[in-house]
Parts: structure tokens; C-alpha cells; sequence
């Protein structure tokens, strides 16, 4: 019951934020210049002033902004976000074709970033100042300087071009038609290289922290206390130090996950994957605001969620910590 | 009760030697200033060497490095010469690394000060905003605005300033909230000191090395989120930017990788370097790490 | 070897310090025997190397910057410095165990107080999972532990300081050591709850036979514990014997001078104020915390932190407010000098109400009532030099730059510093020096009233004498009065005229400080007393001979 109660008060506190930054874009999108109307004229090739202005107003753009905004609003709260002129579909039904791409790539990817990049972080800080050390923290600064697109194209021309191990892009064999367990292996073949490519700089991240963190929890007063135990350095890593210098890891599995979002932008238009980053890069060249605004809505949503299920994480590992 | 020896050397000019001593000691972070260094050089460079028109063609398209003295790290498919894309982009990177994150560190200090030194209803509204912007992807957030704004050089700083200022926020807020609590802060204010001088004369001095230390990481972000940008063909063309030739140079990825290579690692260098900028500079300035 | 070998035996034990350091040794050819059922006291100032001879024994120095370099530690007869590490993780824990100071750090966050007394058995016996609950049990139900078959699954933050304190004791005697290592096991604690641990580390100690080498700085713990004494200066031992013989007759210069800095529990002679006017009154003050939440999270309980109180203070006078942590009693201060705000009540500075002042009322009354902090770091900008932290005070109310600093560099004087330090910054000092450039700078706007929160508490006993004796004098040359916040009531004897004793935010009794202390009327007030550690012992008046 009191968990009830906590995640439902969770659900109440996001709906300001959301608010806000809905209302924000919306504003931000109508100061842009032209509007959904000028990009569909533009895509007929011209149409007479009086035909834009009736389609003016059966898209109800002839109105105040705040009656728009209203409007969109009171919509919104539905989960109506509008027609996509581009997909010629309802934005809903846009987005939720490509959610699940892009949270197969999120989920790998967070996966590999977070399990290598504390396991490497605490080996290196386990062996701090040493060959060891130097050569992991060595890589780790490399990958974090290493820009997603860069590293994409890398691989692109090893691994397809000169080694021909890995698709180019896309999400399947097209023509393939595999079925079963052939189909999800030609999936997570599509996926190895986007997610390396989007993983790598986080992996860099956690280990940098992991390590920092593993060198300060190792000179708290309980680990000496654990030592004059007579605890070996096995045990105090595992029972006394892994634990406690993961939870300021953990705090930033949430914030990353936003920053991890807009990295599928580039990582899924190289490689061509179906997913809301593609989708947002190319509403923005083809100013489908409709779908814009649908894409920042529904990432915030998961970002909140996932924010939310990191606190309960975090809580489950910080006995100090209790919900309320 | 004996005094400090006052015949020690005046202690600002020990200061910077400390400074120096300290930051010495990393070698990484030394080389991380070798590195700027040589950015800065090229960067320099670009207004000597020619042709000072990085985006004229120079030679026969598609020359690989180190075949003429005239192309020394080739030309692309248009025939434009690398190495001076390299050194023109060195400009752009630098003028966004540094301006942008000015812009995103101011920001982020007025709202965290404010925040974390008034605390109650203030810090509430401050951080109510400062989740939102960080709920939104700041990438997506960062495209839809210089499609709104237009990619001119100066609205894609202006922009990358706007997206990145929540977690230097977040850092200053920390600070101030910490040092608002210590004794000192209670000296002043019983001394009768108003908020302003507070803030700005006693609390800001002693937050800033955290933010300085930070601010090395902005501006790597800065790089890569310009870099991304180009690459995706939102720059502002009329400037040679990394990031731009590697996304030109995808369409010859195939047959001549060089193109997006080379100013590919120009990126990681200088990113790179400035990682380890803040990374010596975390030593000097806070020394509680170790020891 | 005699009949009975020592359990502990340290000779010429040398340990290094990292170049750079204020002396190469930590410690000089330190030799020192704990034998069998012996609890023997290692007494030195902050820097003096005490604790790293507990580390030395134990073999948890901070290597490889500090190391021993010579000399031999013996334990039952058995030479450590030649035993592999792994031989040295059997007998930590196991024949030899160690109490910390900060029972709030000391204990592992995220495991259970069952789970880490479990620990030692588990790594030093082979019993099973049953035998091993019903050991731990039993270590908790004899460090008297309220509830132990609860106290099992809760977490070191859900119980208090001195339980955390009893759970650290029964992890260290869970495998009936021979020797146990107590370094300032008590020094975090209340004063009440310090002669509670004393008396149970005394109590286990005999039952058990162990042992015991009990660093401490403190005489009064060292007088309440003690069989026998060792003195330590800068890593060099100068005095070694019985308890009785340290504490009563030493003979080293050092230790007199110590012995001298303690203060004594007699008060002095009553002084009358009956005539002098009142410069600062409180009348029923009132303050409470609540616990702040946001907007939809649930709220907490409010805490009264200072709850009906009221009292006069009046020129040259000098009124302590003394209590345990949580009584308030920092509240009190910081509500009278108005840096917080107070709920209710009233409080009058030379008349004026200074509660409802408006801003610029509040900023003139200030220069009026000055304070002076606890920690003597933290309450100077580390960023400015003492010549302007000390003017800051004048230049905000209206002296000319330079004339301020010509008159800081005269306070300087007055608190015993050489003007010379006015350039320098604050981290060039010591903490006693520090404390003086405070004094000076809330003498600087020359007030009536000096609110003291804790003025020696993070000082040394030789440097706190020093500054209690800077106080007292300032306050009969200026006129002063002060109201002086402290937790110990050894440093309240020697400076206050009256006291008010603080419990729960409320004064459950105040009075001239020889009568409170003479007879004290409040029950809680005698338990408070009855705690001093060191009570029965007078410090002998060794000043004369003293260096």
C-alpha cells in the first residue's frame, strides 16, 4: 500500500513537469517560421490564398496562440497528438510503431554500458595506478572523447565494408522473411553496431565514476573497520565496498537516459533503424511539428518512467533510504 | 603561543608555483595541455596556410594523404583540401567549446546560486524548470531548436548553451546549498553582510573551482554536440566544421574512408584533451581526492 | 620471559611519515607493554602518533606513505612484523581487536547490525549458520543492547550513537581477544552515554581478562579508566607509570603542563551582578524545526528545539548554556543573535526588541551582539586574509577602509597574535590561532554581548586553556558579557557565573554556577554531573612548576 501511495504521488509530481514542457515546445515550435500549412502548400507545389486559408482553419491555426495551445492541450490529455501530414497518420499510432526499435537499442545498450563500465571501473580501481589501471582508464577517456557518429562509421567501414561480418543497417534482411529464432538473431545482428556505437561513451561514463567512486568508498571508516576484522580484499570488495559505491552510479542511470535518447538520433539515422530518433531527425528536416511534439512527449514520458524505476532501484540498495 | 614565520614567500605568487606543482604531477593532464595546445596552433594556423578558403576546391578530388605537398592529408570528393578543413574546423570547435559553455555556465550558476542559497519556494520553481529541460532529451531538444532558430554560427552556440546549462546547475545549487550551511556564511551575515555580497563575495569564490572543473566537461559536450550536428547537415555552411566533413564524407565512405577519418580523430584529440584539462585541473583544485 | 608474558609488547617501534611532513617519525622508539586483565591509557594532543600506534599493531597503517621502519610489536610473546598478510587477517579480529572512534562511520550503511558481528564469526570460525546467530545474540545481549533479538535486523542508522558505539564493542570481543585496541571509543559521544560505554568496556574487560590500550586525549577519561599511563609528545614517549603516579604526581614537564591545561570542576568564587544592567534578555523564546517537504510529499512531526525558554543576561556578566547535543542549546544562539528566525517569545539587546527589527534596525543592532563559532576553520572565508576578515565587520557598518584595517591589525595585538599575521590566510594557522583571529573579528565592531557556540571545543586541552584564559581576561578589560554555549561542563565551571542547564529545548535548571554545581536541583542536571568523566579526581596544582 505505501508503495501504492508513493507511485502514485511520483505520477502526480510529473504532471507539472510535463506540462511545462509541453506548453514550452509548443511556443517554442510556433515561433519557428511557417507552419504545418506552408510545409503541405510547399509540398503541393503552391495553392491559391484562398485555399490556405480554409485549410488555415480546419487545422485551427487561424486562432489565438493560447486557443491552440489550449486546444492541443485538452487533446493531448487524450493521447490525440494530431495527424502526421508526412505519414499521413495519426501521430499516436506513428509513435508507437517506433518505440519498441528504439527501446530494444536503449535497453541494450544502457545493458552493456552499465554491467562493463562498473565491472571495468572497479577492477581499475582495485588495481589503482597500475598497468592495469592506466590502460583501462586510458581507453575509458578515449572512448568518452569519441563521438557516436565517428565511432558508427568506424565500424561501418571494418565490419561491413572490409570484414563483411555485419549488416550495413536497417532493422532486418529485408526479403529475408525469417521467422523464430532466425528472425531475432537477424535482429540483434541489425542491432550489434548501433549498439556499440551508443553505448561506448556511456561505458566510458560508468567507469570513470565507478572507479571514482570505488576509491572512495575503500577509504571510508567501515571498510577499515571490516579490515581490522580481519576481512581479506575479496570479501571487502564484495560485501563491503562494491555495494555502497555503486549507488552513485545507480542516481545517474535515470539522468543518462535522457542524454542516451537523443544519441539514437544520429546512431539510428546512420544506420537506419525505424526507431523515434530517426523519426525526430527527420520531423525536424521535414517540419512535422505534429509528430515533433509527439516525440518530445512521449520521450519525456519515458524518461520519467525510467527515472522513477531507478529510485526504486536505488531504493532497494540504500537501506537509508525508505519510500515516502 | 609562536607565530607562523612571516619571512615565508608572499603567498600569491606561492599560489600559482602550488598551482603548477600540482597540476604537474598528473602526466596525463600535461598532456591533455599539449594537446589544446596544438588545437590552439592549428587553430592559428588556419588564417596562414593555403588555400585559406577551406571550402574551394584545391586538387584533384578524392587524392589520398600524403601523395602531393599540395594536399597533404588529401582532398574529399569535391576536392577540397583536408587539412585545411582540419584547421578551419579547429576554429569552429574551439569558438563553440568556449562560448558555449560561457553561456551554459552562466546560466547554470545565477539559477543554481539562487536555488541553493534561498532554498523554500524558489529552489522549488528553479528545479521544477531544471528537471524539464533535462527530462527532454537535450539532443532532440537541440535539433528542434536550430531548425526553429535557423543553423547560423551564433544560434548554434546560443543553443548548445541552452541545452547544457541543467547539470552545471545542479553542481553550483549542491555547492551553494553546502556552503550556505557553514559557519563562516553565519560570521558574515552576524557581521550584517546583505544577500547579494554573500552570494556573489563570500559563496561564489569558494564554489567556483567545482564549476571550473566541470566546465571542461561542457566543453567537450559542446564539441561533440556541434560535431553531431554538422554531421547531420543542421551546421552552419558556411563554416568548415570536423563534424561536417565526416558527414560529407559518408557518401565516399566505401572507397575512401580518409575523408571521415581524419577529422574524425581531430575530434577525439581535441575532446580528449579537454577531458584531461579537467582532469589535472580537479587535482589543483580539489585536492580532496587524495591522499 | 616472566611467569606471565604481556599480551601486548611494543619496542622501539618507529613509524614513517611521507616526506614533506612536520617531522620524519610519527613516531620515535615507542616501547609499551599492556599485560593480561590491564587497561593502560595512551594520552597525547591531536598530531602526537597515538593512533598510529593502534595502526601499527594491527597492521593498518596507510601504506606505503606511512610505514614502520623499526622496532617490534609482540603479541602474546609472538612477533608480528615477520607474519605474512594472510597469517595477520587470522589474528585481526580473532587475538587482537580494534574499537574506532566515530561509531557514525565506523559500521558498514548497507548490512545489518546481526550481519556484521556475524561477519567476525564467520571468518574466524568453523560454526554453522545457527550457532553463529546465537553467538551474536549473546555479544549483543552483553554489551546490554535494549531489545538485542530486534537490534539483530536493524540497521546502523536506525539506532543511536552509543548503541552503534555497544554494537562495535561486541563485534570486537566476539572472539574473546586477548588484546583490544580502543582508539577515542567514546570521544563522539554524549557525556552521559561516555561513562555508559567506559563502564561497559570496564566490565567486559574484566570478565573477559583481555588486555586493553585505550587511546584517548582526555585526562578525565583517562582518570575514570586507567591502571596505568603513557604520555606521548609528537611521537616521542616522555611518561610512563601507574595512574595514580601520572595523574597525581608527573614528573615530565609535558605532562604537568597537560595535567595543568585540565580544567578543574571547582567554580569560581560567586561574583555579584545584582547592580549591572541587563544588556540582553530572553523571554520565553521559542523555535521548531519542521521537517520541510515538498508539495504532495507527506509532512513530518515538528521538533521544538528550544521551547519556553528565558533568561537575563547583564553587563560583564557571563551565563552558560549547557547541554547535550539536541538540547538546544546551539538553537539558543543562534536565535538571540537572530540567524535564525525565532517562532515566539521575545528578545531584548539593551532594551531593543531585536526579534521584530527591520532590516536596517537589524543590521545597526549587529555591531551590538557578536559571535564567536565553533570550528575555527570553518568560520573564516578561507579565501580572504585575516586583516580583512577581521575589518569586513566596520567597513559593512561605515569605517573607512583604511581605517578599519589599521584598527584590525590592532585587535590582532589584543588576542595575543603578532600584527605580522594580518597578511596571511587563515589555512596558515593552527586551530588555537584561528580561534583568537575569531575572537578578534567579533571584538572588531566592539559589542556589548559575545555569543560563544562552542568556542574550545575543537581544540586541544593545552591550546583551550590558552583561549579560555583570552576570554576571561577580554571580558573584564572590555566589559564584556557573554553567554557561552558549551556540551562540557569542565570548561563551564571555570568561565561562567551562572549556568542554564538544557534538556529537550527546554532549561530545566539555572542558578549561580557554584550552587548548580554544589546542588544541583534537577535530576537531570545531577545525572549530567554524576558523568563527568574524572570527577573524583582533582587535577593537582602542578602550574607553578610548570614550564
Amino acid at each position: 500500500m505505501p508503495f501504492l501511495i508513493y507511485a502514485l504521488r511520483r505520477a502526480l509530481q510529473a504532471v507539472p513537469v510535463i506540462l511545462m514542457i509541453m506548453v514550452g515546445a509548443f511556443l517554442l515550435l510556433k515561433l519557428a517560421p511557417g507552419d504545418t500549412v506552408d510545409a503541405l502548400v510547399g509540398d503541393m507545389g503552391g495553392a491559391d490564398a484562398q485555399f490556405i486559408a480554409r485549410l488555415r482553419a480546419e487545422y485551427g491555426l487561424d486562432q489565438p496562440v493560447w486557443v491552440q495551445l489550449w486546444r492541443y492541450l485538452a487533446k493531448m490529455a487524450q493521447f490525440d497528438f494530431g495527424w502526421s501530414y508526412v505519414y499521413e497518420q495519426p501521430v499516436s499510432v506513428v509513435l508507437l510503431d517506433r518505440l519498441g526499435v528504439t527501446l530494444m537499442l536503449m535497453c541494450a545498450s544502457l545493458f552493456f554500458a552499465f554491467t562493463i563500465g562498473v565491472a571495468l571501473g572497479a577492477i581499475a580501481a582495485r588495481r589503482a595506478y597500475s598497468v592495469t589501471d592506466n590502460v583501462i582508464s586510458t581507453l575509458g577517456l578515449v572512448f568518452y572523447a569519441t563521438p557516436s557518429f565517428f565511432l558508427s562509421l568506424m565500424m561501418i567501414v571494418v565490419f561491413s565494408v572490409k570484414l563483411g561480418w555485419l549488416p550495413v543497417g536497417g532493422i532486418r534482411t529485408i526479403a529475408a522473411f525469417y521467422t523464430g529464432w532466425d528472425h531475432v538473431l537477424d535482429v540483434a545482428r541489425h542491432l550489434v553496431m548501433p549498439t556499440a556505437a551508443l553505448s561506448l561513451i556511456y561505458l566510458a561514463f560508468y567507469l570513470r565514476l565507478m572507479r571514482a567512486s570505488v576509491l572512495e568508498v575503500a577509504e571510508l571508516d567501515f571498510v577499515r573497520t571490516a579490515r581490522a576484522k580481519g576481512a581479506g580484499e575479496g570479501r571487502l570488495m564484495f560485501h563491503h565496498i562494491m555495494r555502497n559505491a555503486l549507488l552513485p552510479v545507480v542516481t545517474l542511470l535515470g539522468l543518462q537516459f535522457s542524454t542516451l535518447l537523443g544519441g539514437s538520433v544520429v546512431v539510428e539515422t546512420i544506420f537506419s533503424l525505424p526507431g523515434l530518433g530517426q523519426l525526430a531527425y527527420q520531423s525536424v528536416i521535414q517540419r512535422d511539428m505534429n509528430t515533433l511534439m509527439g516525440i518530445i512527449f512521449l520521450s519525456s514520458v519515458v524518461v520519467i518512467v525510467v527515472n522513477f524505476l531507478t529510485d526504486l532501484l536505488y531504493a532497494r540498495l540504500d537501506s537509508r533510504i525508505e519510500l515516502s | 603561543m609562536s607565530l607562523a614565520d612571516p619571512t615565508d614567500l608572499p603567498p600569491e605568487e606561492r599560489r600559482w608555483r602550488v598551482f603548477w606543482r600540482r597540476y604537474r604531477r598528473n602526466r596525463a593532464a600535461v598532456l591533455g595541455l599539449i594537446l589544446l595546445g596544438a588545437v590552439v596552433l592549428l587553430a592559428l594556423l588556419a588564417g596562414i596556410y593555403e588555400p585559406v578558403d577551406p571550402l574551394r576546391r584545391a586538387g584533384e578530388p578524392l587524392t589520398w594523404p600524403f601523395q602531393t605537398w599540395q594536399t597533404p592529408l588529401g582532398t574529399d570528393q569535391l576536392g577540397r583540401d583536408i587539412l585545411a578543413g582540419i584547421l578551419h574546423g579547429a576554429r569552429i570547435s574551439l569558438l563553440i567549446g568556449v562560448v558555449a559553455t560561457v553561456i551554459s555556465i552562466a546560466i547554470g550558476v545565477v539559477i543554481g546560486a539562487l536555488a541553493g542559497y534561498f532554498g523554500g519556494w524558489v529552489d522549488d520553481v528553479l528545479m521544477r524548470i531544471t528537471e524539464a529541460f533535462q527530462t527532454v532529451p537535450s539532443f532532440v531538444l537541440l535539433l528542434a531548436l536550430v531548425a526553429i532558430l535557423g543553423s547560423s554560427i551564433e544560434n548554434i552556440v546560443l543553443a548548445i548553451g541552452i541545452v547544457s546549462w541543467t547539470a552545471p546547475a545542479r553542481l553550483a545549487r549542491a555547492e551553494f546549498m553546502s556552503l550556505r550551511k557553514r559557519e563562516f556564511i553565519d560570521a558574515v551575515r552576524n557581521l550584517g553582510v546583505g544577500d547579494a555580497a554573500i552570494i556573489f563575495r563570500e559563496i561564489l569564490p569558494n564554489a567556483l573551482p567545482p564549476v571550473v572543473v566541470y566546465a571542461s566537461v561542457i566543453m567537450a559536450l559542446a564539441i561533440l554536440l556541434e560535431s553531431a550536428l554538422a554531421f547531420l547537415g543542421l551546421g552552419d555552411p558556411n563554416y568548415a566544421s570536423w563534424g561536417n566533413m565526416i558527414g560529407q564524407g559518408r557518401a565516399v565512405l566505401r572507397t575512401a574512408w580518409y575523408v571521415c577519418a581524419i577529422p574524425g580523430i581531430a575530434i577525439v584529440l581535441t575532446v580528449l584533451s579537454f577531458s584531461l584539462l579537467g582532469e589535472g585541473l580537479n587535482e589543483v583544485l580539489n585536492p580532496r581526492q587524495k591522499k | 620471559m616472566t611467569a606471565e608474558t604481556p599480551v601486548l609488547q611494543i619496542e622501539d617501534l618507529r613509524v614513517a611519515l611521507p616526506e614533506g611532513s612536520d617531522r620524519p617519525l610519527a613516531l620515535d622508539r615507542l616501547s609499551l607493554e599492556v599485560k593480561r586483565g590491564e587497561i593502560v591509557c595512551l594520552v597525547g594532543e591531536s598530531g602526537s602518533g597515538k593512533s598510529l600506534a593502534a595502526g601499527a599493531v594491527m597492521r593498518l597503517l596507510p601504506e606505503p606513505a606511512v610505514r614502520m621502519t623499526g622496532g617490534r610489536i609482540l603479541l602474546e610473546g609472538q612477533d608480528l612484523a615477520g607474519l605474512p598478510e594472510r597469517e595477520m587477517r587470522r589474528l585481526r579480529g580473532n587475538r587482537m581487536a580494534m574499537v574506532f572512534q566515530e561509531p557514525m562511520t565506523a559500521l558498514n550503511p548497507q548490512k545489518t547490525v546481526g550481519w556484521q558481528i556475524d561477519e567476525v564469526l564467520k571468518l574466524h570460525t568453523d560454526l554453522g549458520r545457527k550457532a553463529r546467530a546465537e553467538r551474536t545474540l549473546r555479544m549483543l545481549e552483553q554489551v546490554h543492547i535494549p531489545d538485542p533479538r530486534s537490534a539483530i535486523h536493524a540497521y546502523p542508522h536506525q539506532v543511536s550513537g552509543g548503541q552503534r558505539q555497544r554494537v562495535m564493542i561486541a563485534m570486537a570481543l566476539a572472539m574473546d581477544p586477548r588484546l583490544i585496541i580502543a582508539d577515542e571509543p567514546t570521544t563522539a559521544l554524549d557525556v552521559t552515554t561516555q561513562l555508559q560505554i567506559l563502564r561497559l568496556i570496564r566490565e567486559l574487560q574484566e570478565g573477559h581478562g583481555s588486555g586493553v590500550l585505550f587511546i584517548t586525549h582526555d585526562f578525565g577519561v583517562v582518570a575514570e579508566i586507567a591502571d596505568r599511563v603513557a604520555v606521548l609528545r609528537r611521537g616521542e614517549l616522555v611518561e610512563q607509570g601507574t595512574a595514580d603516579e601520572v595523574l597525581n604526581r608527573p614528573r615530565h614537564p609535558y605532562t604537568r603542563a597537560l595535567i595543568a591545561a585540565v580544567p578543574g570542576l571547582t567554580p569560581p568564587a560567586p561574583r555579584s551582578f545584582a547592580d549591572a544592567p541587563v544588556v540582553l534578555r530572553a523571554d520565553r523564546m521559542l523555535k521548531t524545526f519542521k521537517a520541510r517537504g515538498g508539495l504532495l510529499s507527506g509532512r513530518r512531526e515538528a521538533v521544538a528545539a528550544v521551547d519556553d525558554v528565558s533568561f537575563d543576561l547583564r553587563r560583564g556578566e557571563t551565563l552558560g548554556i549547557v547541554g547535550e547535543s539536541g538540547s538546544g542549546k546551539t538553537t539558543v544562539s543562534r536565535c538571540v543573535t537572530r540567524l535564525l528566525d525565532a517562532d515566539g517569545g521575545r528578545v531584548e539587546l539593551d532594551g531593543r526588541d531585536i526579534l521584530n527589527a527591520s532590516g536596517r534596525e537589524l543590521r545597526a543592532m549587529r555591531s551590538k551582539i557578536q559571535m564567536v563559532f565553533q570550528d575555527p576553520m570553518a568560520s573564516l572565508n578561507p579565501r580572504k586574509r585575516v586583516v580583512d576578515l577581521i575589518a569586513q565587520g566596520p567597513i559593512v557598518h561605515g569605517t573607512p577602509p583604511r581605517e578599519a584595517r589599521d584598527q584590525a591589525r590592532e585587535l590582532l595585538r589584543l588576542v595575543e597574535l603578532s600584527p605580522a599575521a594580518a597578511e596571511r590566510y587563515p589555512h596558515e594557522f593552527s586551530g588555537g590561532q584561528r580561534q583568537r583571529i575569531g575572537i578578534a573579528r567579533a571584538l572588531a565592531l566592539e559589542p556589548k554581548v559575545i555569543v560563544a557556540d562552542e568556542p574550545v571545543s575543537a581544540l586541544d586541552v593545552s591550546v583551550q586553556a590558552q583561549v579560555l584564559r583570552l576570554l576571561a581576561d577580554l571580558r573584564e578589560r572590555l566589559d564584556l558579557s557573554l553567554l557561552f554555549v558549551t556540551h562540557d561542563l569542565r570548561v563551564a565551571a571555570q568561565l561562567c557565573d551562572r549556568v542554564a542547564v538544557m534538556e529537550k529545548g527546554r532549561v530545566v535548571e539555572m542558578g549561580v554556577t557554584a550552587d548548580v554545581f554544589a546542588e544541583p536541583q534537577h535530576e537531570y542536571t545531577r545525572k549530567l554531573l554524576s558523568s563527568i568523566p574524572g570527577r573524583d579526581w582533582t587535577p593537582p596544582d602542578v602550574r607553578d612548576n610548570a614550564a
